[in-house]
């Protein structure tokens, strides 16, 4: 048997990447305690309705808790490769198991992933939340367009490619929504409500929203759904709610070629749309 | 210009390897005839390899056409032609096939010290089956109608005869048909291999990770990939039967394809990536001069992200609204816990190591760095209240797309690591840095701008998209990305050209852990001359260095540094 033992570590190697990492952790959260209290939006915006909001407040949740792990891992990364570039050749000690250690990043990961879920449990039951509503709207998706309708009163919206239907709702107010496919699966998409749902032959997908704020919103088809996919766009109109009702009466005596009617010149009237307007389309 | 590799060579070919010569057919010949599994494999790779580049030249034309939001440089038609098969390309005659197929082929009947596959003949069907499929697949574009265009998934009722008509369609179905068996018979060939045909003192836990990642994926195949083959045969016959599987109007389920698809799509995910995690966990050991650390909790983590990953299939699905969300929500996000031990133990293996960075460990720190950025995003895709959010838009394309180019760095690791053992031949060096800086920032610049177009609101799969400056330069952005990939997938082939048969390798060059070390490079026919005694799952680095074995179990690094040989 012949022990053998290695020179001691230069202390210099060591401390050399050590003073690096305190400036690299040094600045963000110098950056961070210069930017106040307000937490990051991480790219998503926090949207008009509030179920939007409270995704918007997961959101950022999940992105701390995603920021963290992902700087403390890219650190010790970074730590690795600037660390233990090699200097020679000296074997280094062939250690390969370390228990405790390996038990820590297994049971703190599962407790974090617990976390996370309860956060998700919390917002997907309010999301998927079923409240008393007093408006409905169906929302039948076909190939390339879009049918809003409004049980109970003769209105409806209808409108192909880059005619843009526009879906008219209520601030302040439940709203219900049945959505049904005639043809394939489209999706239904709502940018600023932070919410998408497929549109499915032979399925009447409900759910609901309650906009805080008025305005016109874009929405499009998210699923592929064939050739002119790419166009398949809406509009949502969030209104005060006697601007609703009165939108609502105006359907009450007209004939369906005066609905066509009504429906351009909601288009014109709409105003500047919040994000982009439709491509005029190619091909 | 070149970077020589100062590694001791440890040439040892035998002087009575006169008995093991072979004097089967040669040239064009031996490759139509062979069932020797390097031979195989090697088809394997350089099959998979063009397929990486038709792919990417597809992904081009896509990012070439999104550049302006009125793009003209195809039609819509075409688009729609042009994602699908970037996709069907990359997913199913790329990245499967490249993971089990063509390193594994050729490595891991070596690392077990065995001769061949078990089933040699079977191999060489799985090849040729691979083949045809792929050649099946592609031939849709020389048709009247043009290729499938449905997307990669071709979700029912959009992949019926009524929406999509014409032959391209039915060609890709008969495609992946033909190459979904050949992965069938690959996961055959490989699990019975594996488990028969271990050298004497190859016990399972000492098999290389890159072996084991490898059984855990035969595994995988052969519970998902019959259930795609299933669903495509429904399909084919919805389209040309007159049966309604997928049709509302007979009576059938259009969500029952996408159970079906992403049954076998999720396992998939793990299918491509688990051999890409075993080359890099190779790799790294070997350049950072350590065993790998957490070798059984390695092996732990494989498995349980195999038999999670058979559990969550339905989180592609959320948006659909018939989904139990709360089950796939849970499953979903604890694959996170075994991937973070990975990633864990990969930095493990680093830490305190003398790390090399040779052009195969570069490409797989960059595939960690970027497999990190792809598992993050995809938590936030495990939880509903996300997903709904983001579902369908760029979010999810950027997503997976840090994922499978993490894949492909790791695969590029692998090329360069077992490049020189097939061939003989290192590559170029300094070539293959400039080729993984390219391809690991390019890789960034190609997602970052994507994940912030998705969470702007852009869906996925539209060939034009609205006037809005800001999405237009992330677009841009994007493409640029997408260039410095391309470009770097070129100095790659310029590499194989300037080294070609230039800076012989040797048996060990890298001073390398596993069995395929041991022998020479190319291996003789039967793989080995003579074989080391197996005493861990580094039988070559027990050999070469017998005082420096792996240090036992349970002893911690704070230890005095001593080193006790056997």
């Amino acid at each position: 048997m012949e022990i053998r033992t290695l020179p001691p570590q230069g202390a210099a190697t060591r401390k050399r990447p050590w003073r690096r990492l305190r400036r690299v952790v040094a600045l963000p959260l110098a950056a961070l305690a210069l930017s106040g209290c307000t937490v990051p939006s991480f790219g998503a915006s926090q949207g008009v309705t509030t179920s939007s909001r409270s995704v918007f407040h997961l959101w950022q949740g999940f992105s701390i808790a995603a920021a963290i792990i992902g700087v403390f891992v890219l650190l010790l990364i970074l730590w690795a490769v600037l660390a233990y570039r090699r200097k020679g050749d000296r074997i280094p000690k062939q250690s390969q198991y370390h228990i405790p250690l390996e038990l820590a990043y297994t049971v703190v990961p599962i407790l974090i992933v617990f976390g996370l879920f309860a956060a998700t449990l919390v917002v997907e039951n309010k999301e998927v939340a079923n409240p008393a509503t007093k408006v409905t709207i169906n929302v039948n998706a076909f190939q390339w367009g879009w049918k809003f309708s409004y049980p109970g009163s003769n209105a409806f919206v209808v409108g192909q490619t880059t005619q843009d239907p526009v879906m008219v709702m209520p601030v302040d107010t439940n709203v219900h929504i049945n959505l049904t496919s005639t043809d394939v699966i489209h999706g239904f998409y709502v940018k600023e409500f932070n919410f998408s749902r497929f549109a499915l032959p032979g399925v009447k997908n409900q759910f609901t929203f309650r906009a805080v704020n008025t305005g016109t919103f874009f929405g499009q088809c998210t699923q592929l759904c064939g050739l002119y996919h790419s166009l398949m766009y809406f509009k949502v109109k969030v209104v005060s709610v006697s601007d609703y009702q009165k939108w609502l009466a105006s359907f009450s005596d007209n004939t369906a070629a005066q609905n066509q009617q009504n429906v351009t010149n909601q288009q014109t009237s709409t105003g500047v749309p919040s994000k982009p307007t439709s491509s005029s389309g190619a091909n | 210009m070149t970077d020589v590799l100062e590694r001791p060579v440890d040439a040892h070919v035998p002087d009575d390897h006169g008995h093991d010569e072979h004097h089967g057919p040669t040239g064009i010949l031996k490759w139509l005839t062979t069932t020797d599994h390097k031979v195989i494999g090697l088809s394997y790779t350089v099959t998979a390899v063009i397929m990486l580049v038709i792919g990417g030249l597809f992904a081009e034309i896509i990012r070439g056409q999104l550049t302006t939001p009125n793009g003209s440089l195809v039609s819509l038609a075409q688009y729609n032609e042009l994602f699908t098969m970037h996709g069907s390309v990359m997913i199913y005659l790329f990245a499967g096939p490249f993971a089990f197929g063509a390193l594994a082929n050729f490595v891991v009947p070596i690392q077990i010290g065995a001769p061949d596959m078990a089933y040699p003949r079977l191999n060489a069907l799985s090849y040729w089956l691979y083949l045809t499929g792929s050649i099946t697949m592609l031939s849709g574009f020389f048709t009247a109608g043009g290729a499938a265009n449905f997307g990669w998934v071709g979700y029912a009722p959009l992949s019926n005869s009524l929406n999509t008509p014409g032959s391209g369609a039915d060609l890709w179905i008969g495609g992946l048909l033909l190459t979904g068996f050949s992965a069938i018979f690959t996961g055959v060939n490989l699990s019975a291999t594996i488990f028969y045909l271990r050298a004497p003192g190859m016990t399972m836990f000492r098999m290389p990770i890159f072996t084991w990642n490898l059984l855990v994926t035969a595994i995988l195949i052969l519970l998902a990939f019959p259930v795609l083959t299933a669903g495509l045969i429904m399909l084919y016959c919805d389209r040309h039967f007159g049966t309604h599987i997928f049709s509302v109007a007979g009576g059938g389920v259009p969500v029952l394809w996408q159970h079906i698809f992403w049954f076998w799509g999720h396992p998939e995910v793990y299918i491509l990536a688990l051999p890409f995690f075993g080359m890099v966990t190779e790799i790294i050991p070997v350049f950072s001069k350590k065993p790998v650390f957490g070798y059984k909790g390695m092996i732990f983590a494989t498995i349980s992200i195999a038999a999670l990953s058979l559990g969550v299939w339905a989180h592609h699905m959320f948006t659909t609204g018939v989904v139990l969300l709360p089950f796939f929500s849970i499953m979903s996000l604890l694959i996170a816990v075994p991937t973070g031990i990975k990633i864990f133990n990969w930095i493990g293996t680093m830490w305190r190591g003398e790390i090399w960075f040779s052009t195969a460990m570069l490409m797989s720190i960059g595939f960690v760095v970027t497999f990190l950025i792809g598992g993050l995003t995809g938590i936030y895709l495990a939880s509903p209240p996300l997903d709904f959010f983001t579902h369908d838009t760029y979010f999810v394309v950027a997503h997976f797309h840090s994922v499978v180019m993490a894949l492909v760095l790791g695969g590029m690791a692998g090329l360069y690591y077992w490049g020189p053992k097939i061939t003989g031949y290192l590559l170029n060096e300094t070539i293959g840095k400039f080729q993984f800086w390219l391809l690991f920032l390019g890789t960034q610049v190609f997602t970052f701008p994507q994940y912030l177009l998705g969470l702007q609101g852009m869906p996925r799969r539209m060939a034009v998209y609205p006037h809005d400056p800001q999405w237009q330069n992330l677009n841009i952005w994007s493409s640029i990305g997408a260039a410095m990939i391309g470009i770097s997938t070129l100095l790659f082939v310029i590499n194989i050209m300037v080294s070609w048969k230039k800076y012989p390798a040797g048996d060990n060059p890298w001073d390398a852990h596993t069995l395929e070390w041991f022998t020479t490079s190319p291996p003789p026919h039967h793989n080995f001359y003579r074989l080391p005694q197996i005493r861990s799952e580094r039988p070559t680095w027990d050999y070469n260095h017998p005082e420096h074995l792996a240090i036992a179990h349970g002893e911690h690094a704070t230890e005095p540094e001593k080193v006790t040989s056997a």
